[in-house]
C-alpha cells in the first residue's frame, strides 16, 4: 500500500487545521483532494479542490465518483470540515442546532459513506473524524456544537466495526484549542481558562493535529480502530 | 446512461454476484440467472453480503457505465417486497432508478 502515492481527501481544507494538513500532506508525497463551500489558493498539481457543502448528497457523491475516476482509489479520509456557534442552549435557535447537525453529525456521515464504498474494494482505508475536547470537558456555552461532536465520536465507533472487515479503520480526534477562526470570537479569558484546565498547558497547533492524523493513517495501524484520541491529557 | 437496458443492467448484477461469491470461496449457483434469490432462506448471500452486493453494483454502475445511483434508498428500504429478493426484481429496481435519473436530469 505504500508503494504507490496514497490519496487522501480532508473536508474543510480551505483553512485553518483542513488547509494545514492539506500541505502537510502535499509535502510528503501524497496525492490531496480538498473541499470547502468556498475556494481555495493551494497551487500544486498534486491537489484538486471541490467547491461544495458536505451536506448535499449528490455533491458529496459527485466528489467521491470523480476521485475514483482519476485516481482509481482513495485512501484516506479526514472529515475536518465543521461549523460551531458559541451560544448559550437557552439562546440557541433550532435552525441553529439543526444546521449544526447537518454539517457536524450527517456531512460527515456522506463523506465517509460514499469514501467506505471506494476503499472497501481495494480493502484498505483510513478515516479520520475531527471531534473536540469542549465535549469531554462539558464546556458551558457549547452545548450544541458539543453534543454534534460527541455524535461524531459514537458514529466513528460504530463504523469502526461495520466497515472493519472491508480494512478500514475509522478513528476520532480532538484537538485543544487552535486559533483558527473558529475559535477567534471566543473571549480569550474563556480559551485561557480551557488551557489552564488542559494537562500540558498550552495551546494546541497544526502540528499537533497532523501528527495524531499520522498516526491513525499509517499503514502500520491497521489494528487502530474506534478510537478517539483528545490532546492535552482529556478523556 | 445512452444504451443502459434491462440486459446490462442484468449483467452487472450476475457480475457483481458473481465477483462476490467467488471472493468469499462460496458456490456459484446454477443456473446463474435472474432466479437467483438474494434475501430469505434460500438466499445466496447473508445480509452482509448484500451490504456488499449493492456497494459493488453501484460501483459497478459508476465507473462502467457513468451513472450514480443510490440503490438502497428510503422507498426501497420501506417497500412491502424487497426489490432486493432476486437477481431479476433488483434488475427491475436498478432499470426503474436509471429511469429515474434519466427523467430528473
Amino acid at each position: 500500500m505504500t508503494a504507490e502515492r496514497q490519496v487522501v481527501l480532508i473536508t474543510g481544507s480551505r483553512k485553518g487545521i483542513g488547509r494545514h494538513l492539506a500541505e502537510h500532506y502535499l509535502t510528503k508525497g501524497y496525492i490531496v483532494e480538498g473541499c470547502s463551500r468556498g475556494d481555495v489558493d493551494i497551487k500544486d498539481a498534486s491537489y484538486t479542490h471541490h467547491n461544495l457543502d458536505v451536506c448535499d448528497e449528490r455533491a458529496v457523491r459527485a466528489m467521491i465518483a470523480s476521485i475514483n475516476k482519476r485516481h482509481g482509489r482513495l485512501d484516506i479520509v479526514m472529515n475536518n470540515a465543521a461549523i460551531a456557534t458559541m451560544n448559550h442552549v437557552l439562546l440557541t435557535p433550532a435552525a441553529t442546532a439543526n444546521r449544526m447537525f447537518e454539517v457536524n453529525v450527517t456531512g460527515t456521515m456522506l463523506v465517509c459513506r460514499d469514501a467506505a464504498k471506494v476503499m472497501m474494494r481495494r480493502k484498505y482505508g483510513r478515516i479520520v473524524n475531527f471531534t473536540t475536547i469542549v465535549a469531554p470537558i462539558a464546556l458551558a456555552g457549547e452545548a450544541i456544537y458539543a453534543a454534534s461532536k460527541s455524535a461524531v465520536v459514537t458514529l466513528t465507533r460504530i463504523l469502526a466495526f461495520e466497515l472493519g472487515q472491508w480494512g478500514i479503520t475509522c478513528n476520532s480526534f480532538g484537538a485543544t484549542p487552535i486559533m483558527t477562526d473558529m475559535i477567534k470570537g471566543v473571549p480569550k479569558d474563556k480559551v485561557d481558562a480551557v488551557v489552564n484546565n488542559l494537562a500540558i498547558k498550552r495551546l494546541g497547533t497544526y502540528e499537533d493535529c497532523a501528527n495524531v492524523c499520522d498516526f491513525f493513517i499509517s499503514p502500520a495501524s491497521d489494528n487502530i480502530t474506534g478510537q478517539c484520541i483528545y490532546l492535552g491529557g482529556i478523556s | 446512461m445512452s444504451g443502459f437496458d434491462r440486459s446490462t443492467a442484468k449483467e452487472v448484477v450476475l457480475s457483481s454476484l458473481r465477483e462476490l461469491l467467488t471472493q468469499n470461496g462460496d458456490d456459484i449457483p446454477s443456473p446463474f440467472d435472474e432466479a437467483v434469490v438474494l434475501v430469505g432462506k434460500e438466499a445466496v448471500i447473508d445480509s452482509l453480503g448484500m451490504v456488499s452486493l449493492i456497494v459493488e453494483i453501484e460501483q459497478a454502475l459508476e465507473t462502467g457505465h457513468d451513472i450514480s445511483v443510490t440503490l438502497a434508498n428510503d422507498r426501497a428500504m420501506s417497500e412491502r417486497n424487497s426489490p432486493f429478493r432476486s437477481v431479476g426484481v433488483l434488475t427491475d429496481h436498478i432499470c426503474t432508478l436509471v429511469d429515474q435519473e434519466k427523467q430528473a436530469a
